[in-house]
């Protein structure tokens, strides 16, 4: 093993970790807990509202078939807005992060 | 190097070889004219049959009260073209394990492509993964027939990818390197962990493959006349090939190869579709709603129920939710395997170690999302374009569990067209379930081999001391012997109900896997206890809880069922004016009811009736598997695994230290 060694609990410590760390944390679980909340309004809406889910929006398209759509894109969305932040954010602070460790 | 080429022609010969004695014994079956395709219930895997009140127990109503067919459909897939067809993709597929065979040297070009693959190709990898034959015929299957409740079943396939997109895929990325084991090893005492790892991931695969191999048998015979076991060899042998032989890079390319083929089937079809009705959206849904035949439908649908609706009424009602999926908690819990399993099926862990960063795993999740998403809608398109074009009383005329539907769809589509451009259309989505088979149970073999040869052999056996030569020929026996055993149990499994396997692959990977794979990463104080308590109790439970399900066989319960439809036929027969006899389906029914009525005993755990009356255990098993790790971490702290949390945690957010990771 010729590779460095480096010392995690310091790192751990480091303010741009923790700053990395706490950005990270808020975003990926509260987009994580938005996610599962509207996927389960489906089923349970469905089970419990079929009144709402019955009413026509366009033409004969009620609110059960846009809402189900709705979930497509509201996961690609989420996907690529994630994707954009990471890229841009959490990605640039790894970066820095990592060339002042090495 | 001549030795592998020598094998993979053998292989090669053999699949087609066994194709071609497939043909004779079906051109003696086939005659001209008669109706093309055996009907016998097919159980997909998955979609239709594990969830609600499934299309076996519609089919005996359908034939008690016959729908006046308009159409007459049919489904016959030409032969000529169809195997033609497989032969190209084992051609095609072949041409890649080759190829892949070259480049597999070490036990990092085995398991992980050597880290090679980008971030596109992992995505439609993944995609190839994931998408069943359940996903493909299954799904548009349940839409031709129960409208709006098919489409809500395939939302949680989709959403389920968000969890592993934020929680999973690049902390995995960065902490692991082959399976499971290796993630939940890093600051735990290896041994007991990593076999326990080994364990899970070789029952998760064992249930899904099974599913698997049993739908394809069956798919196979019905598809093309090949007998059932001699598909399951010759899926078999394949399966063995590509993984043997090409080792990841072989299967990821298997997948990549299937996504395309499916997606281009379901663009096709989709623009046929849309064609007839002139691209107008909105009266395609118009279509749905006046169809008489759907109307028709649904009023028998409902009436079982008590309710009576009738005209455009009806057809609104196949719009709405509630004909399929009837029991609100089995959905929800089903939900909660999907959303938490996906990110704890080991063949889908295994895709993130095949790229080179975390941010290339990001990608390939997207880019997964997008085609398996795109590929929903599209069912969608199929599943109403089914239903109005070939009218529900027909394609359960074809199999009463509706998976025929795109098949039939296809053929009539292009056969509207020019008649030998149905076949081909046929011809063509047929080896698309045929390639999307293959893909799926390489993927799975992979990940079982993985656990058995990386974690048993050379972790726990060989503590770590095997060089690269050993290691690879050891993932290539174990692979032989995990494919062999996957055909035997295909073979064994013909005639058992293997429907609920594939909801019972997703509740283990979410109540056993899910959580010690999320603490070990997040929580400081998880440890080896709590990942043995975790993995254990979740994994137990879900399936405990399965087997005193409704999944299970209970005799009496045939019984009662077969007593009505005996009722109901022998009533028919008194109606029917003197002389006249009960169709041949009918009588074919009333014999087999009368055998079922006299069903007696109990189910397989020796039970009258189902204990726990959910399909699905994820509501219970999901909790229990997280509070058995939590406490079993709590109960027996250990301060070297908190010690050790930072490293883990901040390799998993840089991806510092991964080339250790890598080359080992």
């Amino acid at each position: 093993m010729a590779e460095k060694q480096y010392d995690w609990a310091k790192i751990a410590k480091d303010p741009r970790f923790i700053e990395l760390h706490h950005k990270k944390t808020a975003f990926l679980f509260g987009w994580w807990i938005f996610s599962t909340v509207y996927y389960f309004l489906l089923p349970i809406g469905a089970a419990y509202a079929p009144g709402l889910f019955k009413i026509k929006v366009i033409g004969v398209i009620n609110f059960g078939y846009v809402f189900a759509l709705s979930q497509f894109f509201v996961s690609w969305g989420l996907a690529l807005y994630y994707a954009k932040v990471a890229n841009n954010d959490f990605d640039r602070l790894t970066r820095e992060l990592i060339s002042e460790i090495q | 190097m001549t030795f592998k080429n020598i094998i993979i022609a053998t292989t090669l010969a053999l699949s087609v070889s066994a194709a071609a004695f497939a043909e004779e014994p079906k051109q003696a079956v086939a005659t001209p004219g008669a109706p093309a395709v055996a009907i016998v219930p097919v159980t997909t895997p998955g979609a239709p049959a594990m969830t609600a009140p499934g299309p076996a127990t519609t089919a005996p109503a359908a034939a008690t009260a016959p729908a006046p067919i308009k159409k007459q459909v049919t489904l016959k897939a030409n032969k000529v073209i169809t195997l033609s067809m497989f032969a190209v993709i084992i051609g095609i597929t072949m041409a890649v394990v080759v190829w892949a065979a070259k480049q597999t040297k070490s036990a990092a070009d085995f398991y992980a492509a050597g880290g090679g693959i980008t971030g596109t190709q992992n995505g439609w990898a993944i995609a190839g993964d994931y998408m069943s034959a359940a996903s493909f015929l299954g799904i548009s299957g349940l839409i031709s027939l129960y409208g709006y409740d098919g489409f809500m079943y395939s939302v949680g396939w989709l959403v389920a990818y968000i969890t592993v997109l934020l929680i999973i895929a690049e902390p995995c990325r960065n902490a692991g390197k082959y399976t499971l084991g290796d993630i939940l090893s890093f600051r735990t005492d290896p041994k007991p962990v990593r076999a326990l790892a080994a364990v899970s991931t070789v029952a998760v695969s064992t249930f899904y493959l099974t599913a698997q191999m049993v739908g394809a048998g069956k798919l196979m015979a019905l598809l093309v006349g090949v007998p059932y076991k001699t598909a399951i060899v010759g899926v078999g042998i394949l399966m063995v090939g590509y993984v043997v032989f090409g080792g990841m890079t072989a299967t990821t390319w298997v997948q990549i190869i299937k996504a395309g083929l499916l997606m281009s089937g379901a663009f096709l079809l989709s623009f046929l579709v849309l064609l007839k009705c002139n691209f107008n959206i909105f009266a395609f849904f118009e279509s749905i709603v006046n169809s008489p035949d759907i109307q028709d439908h649904v009023s028998k649908l409902v009436l079982r129920d008590g309710i009576v609706l009738n005209g455009i009424d009806a057809g609104q009602r196949f719009l709405e939710p509630g004909l399929f999926l009837k029991k609100p908690l089995d959905q929800i819990s089903l939900g909660m395997a999907l959303v938490l399993g996906t990110a704890g099926m080991p063949h889908i862990l295994m895709r993130f170690f095949t790229v080179p960063t975390a941010q290339a795993a990001r990608k390939s999740v997207i880019i997964a999302m997008f085609i398996i998403g795109g590929f929903y809608i599209l069912t969608t398109l199929l599943g109403f374009g089914a239903a109005i074009n070939l009218t529900p009383q027909g394609i359960i005329s074809v199999d009463p569990g509706g998976n025929m539907a795109t098949l039939i769809l296809a053929q009539t589509m292009g056969a509207e067209i020019a008649p030998v451009l149905g076949d081909i259309f046929l011809a063509f989505l047929c080896s698309v379930a045929f390639a999307t088979i293959l893909a799926v149970v390489s993927g799975l073999v992979l990940a079982a081999s993985a656990a058995i040869a990386h974690d048993i052999y050379v972790n726990v056996i060989k503590d770590g001391h095997a060089d690269q030569h050993e290691q690879v020929m050891a993932a290539r026996v174990t692979s032989l012997v995990v494919g062999a055993v996957g055909i035997v149990i295909g073979l064994m499994a013909e005639k058992a109900n293997v429907a609920h396997l594939v909801a019972l692959a997703f509740a283990v990977a979410a109540s056993g896997n899910l959580p010690v794979v999320f603490l070990s990463l997040f929580w400081r104080k998880f440890n080896t206890a709590g990942v043995i308590s975790g993995l254990l109790v979740g994994t137990i439970a879900s399936i405990g809880l399965v087997m005193v399900s409704p999944n299970m066989t209970y005799p009496k319960t045939v019984a009662a069922g077969a007593k009505k439809i005996v009722a109901a036929m022998e009533q028919k027969q008194a109606e029917l004016p003197p002389g006249a006899t009960l169709s041949e389906k009918d009588a074919v029914a009333l014999a087999k009811a009368k055998v079922n009525a006299e069903l007696t005993g109990t189910s397989m755990m020796g039970l009258e009736k189902p204990l726990f009356t959910l399909k699905n255990p994820g509501i219970i098993s999901i909790p229990l598997g997280f509070i058995a790790a939590i406490l079993g971490a709590l109960l027996f702290p250990n301060k070297r695994s908190e010690e050790m949390f930072d490293e883990v945690y901040v390799r998993q957010n840089t991806g510092l230290g991964m080339a250790k990771a890598v080359e080992h």
